[in-house]
């Protein structure tokens, strides 16, 4: 664990030390491309608000109001795709009806449904939610039914063998004997919401991460874009990180 | 007549081609009779286990247990199988609890149960412990107490030493003919070690892949707890050799130089 917060802060330090020279060297207008500095020092701005905008809300507002939309579509994609996940993983002839269609839904992008979703719900937390909602929910279904039906059926019939009942089972030999796999999948949904998140608020609201991106173009201001760029990366890393650790405490307690 | 195998058909789908596995196979099977399924890879053994225990589906015939037909598996007849089927996140004692859950079994009457159990494979002090912690042979033992603690008629084994090291399997072989034989237990035993087969059981039924059946049935008229060098039991192997065509006449110099 230290060995690789040691590596991540060499790793940037030396990001930072490449950026500066580039910048340096090819003398491009930092109008354009800013130096590290002053991303630091436009990170310094937006913690009280950036200048010029339509909106007063700090940096700490809009990560707030951010990972409050983002908790609130990811958990909701997790709870209903685990569920429905399972249940179309121990019933494959529903599961062959519906699959049709969640292969059609899932190649198209969270952000072409943001019209409906705007004149359905209006603008403000709600399409966020959604995209979201939509990023997370379809892999985490198909990973779970997938994790179902790779199971080892010597799971089922131990549990037939018992006279367990098929939802009986369900709840306790095949959720907790799939749920490494899922949360593996959890884990990989994560990442994509929060990608979606960031386009979700770009269109859809007047504050969070999405919109601070388009209010630092807007405001012509590259520096704080880059600072609000390089804030999304962080905390989807430390989400990740987190994620991670839980995964991890999961397949020791529920591996094999 | 404790189980009745009757003019039993099964095939399955490979390739999208109907394969005939076994075909027209009649076999009945006392009470407190231990009966060992033998043959080579593919001759269909496990799947007419897998049938008999009510996991799938004959395509022709009937399996009578005490009179009444075989529809779906059942905690009367509890199958142990080769990969022991533990769930790796509960305890040895949970999983042994797991069966009694489906009863109405108070959680300290379980406890109860399964600890007996636990004892009876030799397995006390590794209550607590998870199958990854255990042995292939622990395992095996945990999933026999597992089956053992719902208290059914008919155990069925399906290959069930078959990953162990020879000197583990042994022992469990003792141990499984010493704890049926007191439990009184009805025993199908799949495997395709001759001499398991000769060891363990009273009588021996060897399915054929070429003639989709059964081609012989030996009895094994050896005490109940057999010495594995002895005159009888060599002899015993000999004749089942026979059966597989796998005994050479060689003539033996009468001296060396």
């Amino acid at each position: 664990m230290e060995k690789t917060i040691t590596k991540t802060v060499i790793s940037f330090a030396a990001l930072a030390v490449i950026w500066q020279l580039g910048v340096t060297v090819s003398s491009v207008n930092t109008a354009l491309f800013p130096t590290p500095g002053m991303v630091l020092k436009a990170f310094g701005e937006l913690t009280t608000g950036l200048k010029g905008s339509t909106s007063d809300a700090t940096i700490w507002t809009h990560i707030a109001v951010s990972l409050g939309r983002f908790l609130a579509g990811y958990l909701l994609a997790a709870v209903s795709g685990v569920v429905l996940g399972l249940l179309l993983g121990i019933f494959p002839k529903v599961f062959a009806y519906v699959n049709p269609i969640v292969q059609l839904i899932r190649p198209v992008a969270p952000v072409a449904w943001l019209p409906f979703i705007v004149l359905i719900f209006g603008i403000g937390d709600i399409p966020a939610i959604v995209i979201i909602f939509i990023a997370g929910f379809f892999p985490i279904l198909l990973s779970t039914v997938s994790a179902v039906n790779h199971l080892d059926p010597i799971y089922t019939r131990v549990a037939q063998n018992f006279g367990m009942s098929k939802m009986k089972s369900l709840v306790k030999i095949i959720f907790p004997a799939s749920f490494p796999q899922i949360m593996n999948a959890l884990h990989l949904a994560l990442g994509t919401s929060w990608i979606f998140l960031v386009s979700g608020e770009m269109v859809g609201s007047q504050s969070g991460l999405g919109f601070l991106v388009m209010d630092a173009k807007n405001c012509i201001r590259s520096d704080a874009l880059l600072a609000a760029i390089i804030t999304i990366g962080v905390i989807g890393l430390i989400l990740d990180g987190l994620m991670g650790q839980l995964e991890k405490a999961a397949s020791r307690e529920f591996g094999v | 007549m404790f189980i009745e195998i009757k003019d039993v058909s099964i095939s399955f789908e490979e390739n999208q081609e109907r394969v005939d596995v076994l075909e027209h196979v009649n076999l009945n099977i006392e009470k407190g009779e231990f009966v060992c399924i033998l043959g080579s890879s593919g001759c269909g053994k496990s799947t007419l286990l897998n049938v008999i225990a009510g996991f799938e589906k004959a395509d022709r015939g009937t399996i009578l247990i005490d009179g009444k037909p075989v529809e779906k598996p059942s905690s009367d007849y509890v199958t142990i199988f080769q990969n022991y089927g533990l769930l790796p996140w509960r305890t040895v004692q949970k999983n042994v609890e797991l069966g009694l859950e489906e009863k109405k079994i108070s959680p300290a009457e379980r406890k109860v149960i399964a600890q007996k159990y636990i004892d009876m494979v030799g397995l006390s002090g590794a209550e607590k412990k998870r199958p990854a912690q255990l042995s292939g042979g622990m395992k095996q033992r945990a999933a026999i107490a597992r089956a053992l603690a719902v208290s059914p008629e008919i155990l069925y084994m399906d290959e069930p030493f078959g990953a162990l090291d020879p000197i583990t399997r042994m022992k469990l072989q003792d141990d499984v003919l010493r704890i049926c034989k007191e439990e009184k237990k009805t025993i199908l035993f799949v495997t395709h070690d001759m001499e398991e087969a000769i060891y363990l059981s009273d009588r021996i039924v060897i399915l054929d892949s070429e003639i989709r059946g059964i081609k012989s049935v030996v009895n094994i008229k050896l005490p109940a707890f057999r010495d594995r060098t002895s005159d009888d039991f060599i002899a015993a192997r000999d004749k089942l050799f026979e059966v597989f065509h796998m005994k050479r006449e060689v003539e033996y110099p009468e001296y060396y130089i």
